[in-house]
């Protein structure tokens, strides 16, 4: 109507899709035909973030390039839920070595494609944050510093889950894991320590860093797709939220990713060249509390004896990644509306 | 077995594994009451017009809208939108203008001639309708589509009721009042004008009619009795807009005092800022917060400058002036006097005290009963007489345009049932759609496209039309913030967000269906689901 474009303000593009919206601009997962990289049948929990954040991320690239792709996988859930020999739930070429070698592995299978002259078949190389900040993390940095043609996608859920829920470089303070507990006078993972990697990544100035969670689906996809436009090694870094060893309800996945970016304490934003040129803004702000309480990783905070000192020291957390990525509009600032912070909370 | 070197077993693939066994829960889709619909006293389906006219199907909302309510261009003008009052999405921003797309889709139906739907085949009963106000002409809407013949008598010359003798011309222009009349004449529906029912039972019988619904309205000003000087000058709210209407101005004088806190307490005193005088002074006994008056009209009436007087009754009126006791409320909140005098100066007192009926024409029907002044009625309108039919301003209800609208779609399908010899059964309701059973992160931040307004100043000296109406580009961005609460409208969220790619999308208008064999039960499509229109059940065994 008019030469004003109209705007979807029922669901603006926050929804997977939209009727009314041209069909050119639908989200991938909008589309029935959408490649369903990883299909159904795999074998990982009720309300996998990580198999979302597959799906996510593979279909989008899938559609980027048209087909044209191989993926290579490191050891962790995604790899061990769904390939149980022989079934596969992949629907791609899909490669797994090693725990610790994805990334070289996948620099290899660049370097293969390059020799046959086949550059117009795009690497993905992925992992677990196990796999990658920790075990594969050298192979990783040399994939980096060669600058090998490859898109590394690490699906963080901040621990090693498949093995029993172990503490990663990946696992945030204060958190339970099974090496971790809470006991002692400071419960839970450490502060101060673990590692940051897309700032490691940044580091060694890369065509493309980004992060993303699967609470914001078309900011994954458009992350993805971007980064096959580079050539180079790019990386892009996605939430997963891991019902099991976050302990938190398995219809909460999406939830509480949302609240790890409305806190702050999860930076979604792009970097080229090493310098962030754009992130995602905080549409409702909440405090750090909404989304720890809804983990069961953090009850030792809020049960027998409030740890307010604790909460405190992680919104201190949030609020850097707020000042440091800009994460406010400053003009609005937003307090938080009531309708927001009173959601239910469904227990499974 | 001819497979390669070390190959012991097939490729498969993981569909093989059906994840469903894993199951407790499982996804249902529902249908819920949006609030919105529960709330029209005209029983409109809000949500689903409004979804018609999100793709611009600006003719097939209205068609929709019709089918319960013939009067949209005058619903989007004097409605006072329940609706909106209790539209989930005031709770993340503001209400949906659903009043302001009404009126939009009621004038372009009048701009592009759209007929109302064709009536059924002749079913051979007749059915006379007394009251050419919203209510009976809502009823004869309802029942000429039916397939019967409506006969409509008023004994006012111009069909419209108090749509016509009661809101003055700033609300509803007379012009968009007799397009939608004549649309419903067009119908075959008979008008009998200038005609007064002395006896409806003997009219009935005389006609031959088969049933009658009678919607009379209240036209009659309460009376109060207030100690007056000879020389006071006190006039009767519904007079005084009768006579504005038939164009014989009445002598208010140049300082008005209007006593009663309703709408038409109100409309007195804007009519009477308009026909020139230079102070228009409501007097209400109890605040503002209690003045049953629609808050917007109250509104607009204090930017045109309209005075308010809370807590105050009139004890004595005299010329020129009236003596004002001052009230206080009590524990009950209700007004207690005080003692305390002051004087108030006004040429003329307006009474606007509240309406009754005229019930003459009942006096002689066995079995009717009236109490409080209006008719008793049963749950399917009839009155103790059967066949004969009310509703309106005339049955225990609260009285406004839709209410009366809604009274006459009622009547009009009972009167069907009957005629029919059977009995309608109430329409069973889905559970509402309750704010806390939405996901409102979905729903991007719009605010509410204000209906632009005339200067106060400027439509304070004239009987232009209030309220302006949204163009095409707005009205469409008003009716995109509906959030379809508790009914799917395909946003593919579920679709997208299940990890088990357990929900199938069946294209268009045909929303999503669970595939039981690989859903795992996680609940995700549930709590994303933007509007609540899936639900997680336990399964059984």
């Amino acid at each position: 109507m008019g030469a004003v474009p109209v705007k979807f303000y029922q669901v603006g593009s926050f929804a997977v899709g939209n009727r009314l919206l041209d069909p050119d601009l639908a989200s991938v997962q909008s589309d029935p035909e959408r490649a369903n990289s990883l299909t159904s049948g795999h074998r990982a929990c009720q309300g996998c973030g990580e198999a979302l954040g597959a799906r996510y991320a593979l279909d989008a690239i899938m559609r980027a390039t048209k087909g044209q792709m191989i993926a290579v996988n490191a050891t962790g859930c995604l790899e061990v839920f769904s390939t149980p020999y022989p079934e596969t739930s992949w629907r791609l070429p899909w490669l797994h070595s090693l725990f610790g070698n994805a990334p070289a592995v996948a620099t290899g299978v660049a370097a293969a494609m390059h020799a046959k002259g086949r550059d117009d078949i795009r690497v993905v190389g992925q992992g677990g944050d196990g796999g990658t900040v920790d075990i594969g993390f050298a192979c990783l940095s040399g994939m980096f510093e060669r600058n090998d043609d490859v898109l590394y996608i690490c699906y963080d859920n901040q621990a090693y889950m498949n093995t029993g829920v172990q503490r990663s470089g990946a696992t945030p303070p204060a958190a339970r894991t099974a090496t971790t507990q809470t006991v002692g006078p400071e419960p839970g993972n450490v502060f101060g320590q673990g590692k940051d990697v897309p700032r490691i990544a940044m580091a060694h100035e890369i065509p493309y860093v980004a992060t993303a969670t699967v609470a914001d689906l078309r900011d994954l996809e458009a992350k993805a797709t971007r980064a096959m436009e580079f050539r180079g090694a790019r990386y892009l870094h996605v939430l997963v939220p891991c019902p099991l060893g976050w302990g938190s309800a398995s219809c909460d996945t999406i939830k509480v990713a949302r609240l790890a970016t409305q806190s702050g304490l999860f930076p979604v934003f792009e970097a080229v060249n090493g310098e962030v040129t754009s992130s995602t803004k905080i549409r409702h702000q909440v405090p750090v509390e909404e989304y720890l309480k809804l983990q069961s990783r953090y009850a030792h905070l809020f049960r027998p004896t409030r740890r307010d000192d604790v909460i405190k020291k992680l919104q201190a957390m949030a609020d850097r990644n707020i000042e440091r990525y800009g994460l406010l509009e400053p003009e609005l600032a937003p307090a938080v509306p009531a309708a927001m912070s009173n959601e239910p909370v469904e227990v499974a | 077995m001819d497979k390669p070197f070390a190959i012991t077993l097939d490729v498969g693939s993981s569909l093989a594994n059906q994840t469903g066994s894993w199951r407790v829960e499982r996804p249902m889709y529902v249908d819920l009451l949006p609030p919105c619909n529960q709330a029209c006293p005209a029983g409109e389906n809000i949500q689903k017009w409004l979804y018609d006219a999100e793709d611009g199907s600006y003719e097939k909302a209205w068609r929709t809208l019709v089918e319960e309510n013939p009067f949209p261009a005058i619903m989007g003008r004097v409605c006072y939108h329940p609706c909106q009052s209790v539209c989930n999405r005031g709770k993340v921003d503001e209400a949906v203008g659903i009043n302001s797309v009404e009126r939009f889709l009621g004038d372009m139906a009048l701009e592009q001639g759209w007929s109302l739907p064709v009536p059924a085949p002749d079913s051979g009963k007749r059915v006379l309708v007394v009251g050419a106000g919203p209510s009976g002409l809502s009823a004869a809407y309802h029942l000429r589509r039916l397939g019967h013949a409506v006969t409509l008598r008023d004994a006012a010359p111009l069909p419209g009721g108090m749509m016509r003798f009661g809101i003055p011309k700033y609300r509803l222009p007379r012009t968009v009042l007799d397009a939608e009349i004549k649309r419903v004449a067009e119908m075959g529906v008979t008008f009998e004008l200038e005609h007064r029912t002395e006896h409806a039972l003997d009219e009935m019988t005389a006609g031959g009619f088969d049933a009658v619904f009678l919607a009379v309205g209240a036209q009659i000003g309460k009376r109060a009795y207030v100690p007056a000087g000879e020389a006071a000058r006190i006039l009767d709210a519904v007079s005084v807009l009768h006579d504005v209407e038939d164009g014989e101005l009445p002598l208010l004088g140049r300082r008005v005092a209007i006593y009663g806190g309703g709408n038409t307490a109100v409309d007195v005193a804007r009519t009477a800022k308009r026909l020139g005088a230079e102070e228009a002074v409501i007097v209400y006994r109890r605040t503002r917060e209690r003045m049953p008056a629609n808050d917007s009209e109250v509104e607009e009436a204090l930017e045109e400058g309209v005075l308010m007087k809370w807590l105050s009754t009139v004890k004595h009126a005299d010329a020129g002036k009236l003596m004002i006791e001052k009230m206080a409320l009590d524990a009950s909140g209700f007004p207690q006097p005080t003692g305390e005098f002051e004087e108030l100066e006004a040429d003329s007192l307006v009474l606007a005290l509240g309406q009754e009926s005229d019930l003459s024409l009942l006096e002689d029907v066995p079995g009717l009963e009236v109490s409080d002044g209006v008719v008793k009625v049963d749950e399917h309108m009839m009155t103790g007489y059967p066949g004969i039919f009310a509703g309106g301003d005339m049955v225990p209800a609260e009285r406004t345009v839709t209410v009366g609208v809604g009274h006459g779609k009622k009547a009009a399908r009972n009167i069907d049932a009957w005629l029919r010899g059977g009995e309608r059964p109430e329409p069973s309701k889905h559970p509402v759609a309750e704010f806390d059973k939405l996901n409102p992160w979905y729903y991007a931040d719009a605010p509410h496209a204000v209906r632009p307004r005339l200067e106060a100043a400027r439509r304070a000296s004239t009987f232009d039309e209030v309220v302006q109406g949204l163009d095409a580009s707005t009205a469409l961005y008003e009716a995109r913030r509906c959030m379809s609460c508790g009914n799917c409208f395909e946003c593919d969220n579920c679709f997208g967000v299940c990890p088990d790619n357990a929900v199938i999308k069946l294209g268009p208008g045909n929303r999503f269906k669970i595939d039981l064999d690989y859903c795992k039960g996680c609940g995700i499509c549930a709590s994303e689901c933007p509007c609540g229109a899936i639900v997680m059940v336990p399964e059984e065994g």
